[in-house]
């Protein structure tokens, strides 16, 4: 008897209880998406609700004003696309050239591993390093002064570690086959490269891209330390004029202690959630554009 | 970086070269910077956008080391320059005028559900705030009060209102005990005072003045009896020792461009009115112009 009950344990097939586990993790996971969306949700109705009402084309069209009722975002709106275009200018180049070197090319010594570490690290240094060392080398040292340049340069390092390693990721996803098979029809390395393993990643590269971007334009410690400025009455003219950006803009108005200036900060959250869903639709339209050619 | 290079050297020829409508470069105290936009703002209406003047506001110290380190005209400055600062300005060559443009008051305070704390005295601040304090209930500042936690709020150490108050309360400027809740916005000590009953706390007066409903305001004592901060004590010097000039730093090479003359004068033309509509409080008539003499004994010089 005990015998045959050892054998039916063995095979227990215990069907609710595997069907419950896999229940309560479903709803598990489910509630953790929820947790996300929720907080998300919350802030923005928080926003929009404070802010919806002072969104008005005066509003973005205005310099800042004492006046919470006269003050607009028009100058760190356009410093913010200055900064935000340059940036990506700079850095989209430079990410996926050093993602190609590092993954096509790079031999594997200690040289390239002291590399690949450092860039890991550099992706986890607090932006205001970035801030203190755009001040010394751009603005100081190359002279560019307190520019829409320096900064973007400022932020362009700050995002450059992010980018390589998105790029990186999506370069080692490209299977190895697809590379051998171009190598067995003649094709060189850069051939290679360009013709395959660029166009199959270029999806990942521009998904890494939106992510570090949408970084690239919330960040305000870099850009105060290198002198970003809080009132500026005009648009940058060109890459070597001053500049403020919206965060820095928004920044200032919720520290000040009029209730009005609250209002108009929440306003300009608008405002930047929408350059940034603006961005990246760019992205995600270039994403489609790319994925659609394979 | 050759690119970067040679366009940075335009950019130089131009500033150099934009002289008179080049735009003036203001940097310092956050607490200044309402005032000085504000008067920033009347004067590009004024001079209908020929002069083009920016602010930014990386603090008190953050400004001086721009001032002088030649970047800036004009630095806002929420307390007088330090040893440190004059020196580096000397060994810089900078010379500057310093001109008061307003009071601001240090309001102590309490929550509103509080109703035994009314006034204390500066040694009973300056018993709560010292370095190394043990005070941790109100019973400790006074036997009579309750005995209930006393949980304090401040600004942190890169604003000037906390080199203001620990120089005056502690007498030594950055010298306070560091257990207690910090934040550069003072907003956030609006919020903390408001939502805690045991709460003490200090902070500019125009955040007092935008919340009166929410807080309770502590009167000092400095010997004389209890004086709640308003304009009019603030500027008669009565609520002692916590209410503070507020000051510009100008440049005296900078004074040569007639657009920085004229900008410093309409500052001292317009402050009166702009300063009380931001949320300060102006100096007496004769603070303005004593502050114009001083200009114009700069411009002479």
């Amino acid at each position: 008897m005990s015998n045959v009950k050892a054998t039916v344990g063995r095979f227990e097939p215990r069907r609710t209880t595997r069907y419950t586990i896999g229940q309560v993790f479903r709803t598990i996971f489910l509630l953790a998406t929820c947790v996300g969306i929720a907080a998300l949700l919350v802030l923005l109705l928080d926003v929009l609700n404070e802010g919806a009402t002072h969104l008005s084309w005066d509003f973005i069209r205005s310099y800042p004003s004492r006046f919470a009722d006269r003050a607009g975002i028009w100058a760190a709106l356009i410093g913010s696309i200055w900064v935000l275009s340059l940036t990506a200018l700079f850095s989209f180049p430079l990410g996926i050239a050093t993602a190609i070197w590092l993954e096509e090319y790079a031999p594997n010594s200690w040289l390239t591993r002291t590399i690949q570490m450092n860039i890991a690290n550099l992706a986890a240094v607090p932006s205001i390093v970035y801030g203190i060392l755009g001040l010394a080398v751009f603005v100081r040292w190359l002279e560019m002064g307190r520019s829409v340049l320096a900064g973007s340069l400022t932020l362009t390092l700050l995002i450059l570690p992010v980018m390589i390693i998105a790029g990186q990721e999506a370069i080692r996803a490209v299977p190895t086959s697809i590379r051998l098979g171009s190598y067995a029809l003649g094709a060189t390395r850069w051939q290679t490269v360009r013709r395959q393993v660029l166009p199959m990643a270029m999806p990942g590269i521009l998904t890494g891209t939106i992510l570090a971007l949408s970084r690239a334009v919330g960040e305000t410690a870099p850009l105060i330390i290198i002198g970003a400025l809080a009132f500026v009455p005009f648009v940058p003219d060109g890459p070597l004029d001053s500049f403020t950006v919206l965060p820095i803009q928004i920044f200032n108005w919720i520290s000040r202690p009029q209730p009005e200036f609250h209002a108009i900060a929440a306003a300009g959250i608008l405002v930047l959630l929408a350059v940034l869903l603006t961005f990246n639709l760019i992205a995600v339209l270039l994403r489609n554009r790319y994925s659609k050619k394979l | 970086m050759v690119i970067a290079a040679i366009l940075a050297g335009c950019g130089n020829t131009g500033d150099s070269a934009g002289g008179v409508a080049g735009p003036i470069g203001v940097d310092g105290s956050s607490t200044v910077f309402p005032i000085t936009e504000a008067v920033a703002e009347e004067f590009i209406a004024e001079t209908r956008g020929e002069v083009r003047v920016t602010v930014a506001l990386s603090g008190t110290g953050g400004g001086f080391r721009r001032f002088c380190g030649g970047e800036t005209d004009i630095s806002n400055a929420s307390r007088p320059i330090s040893q440190t600062e004059i020196d580096a300005c000397a060994s810089a060559g900078i010379g500057y005028v310093e001109l008061p443009v307003a009071y601001d008051g240090l309001a102590v305070l309490a929550n509103l559900g509080n109703d035994f704390v009314e006034c204390l005295t500066v040694d009973e601040l300056r018993q709560i705030w010292a370095p190394g304090s043990t005070v941790q209930s109100w019973s400790q500042v006074r036997p009579e009060w309750p005995d209930q936690p006393l949980r304090l709020y401040g600004p942190g150490t890169n604003s000037g209102t906390f080199d203001y108050f620990t120089e005056e309360i502690t007498g030594e400027a950055g010298a306070s005990r560091s257990d207690y809740t910090a934040s550069e916005d003072d907003n956030v000590l609006v919020q903390g005072v408001s939502g805690d009953g045991n709460a003490l706390g200090y902070f500019g007066f125009a955040y007092y003045a935008e919340n009166r409903d929410r807080l309770k305001l502590v009167a000092v004592d400095s010997g004389s009896g209890c004086v709640e901060p308003t304009p009019e004590t603030i500027e008669s010097g009565q609520y002692a020792p916590l209410s503070r000039p507020l000051m510009i730093y100008v440049k005296e090479s900078a004074l040569e461009s007639p657009a920085v003359q004229s900008f410093v004068q309409f500052y001292l033309d317009v402050a009166p009115q702009l300063v009380a509509e931001v949320g300060y409080v102006p100096l007496e008539a004769n603070g303005y112009d004593e502050a114009r003499a001083r200009l114009a004994q700069a411009l002479d010089g």
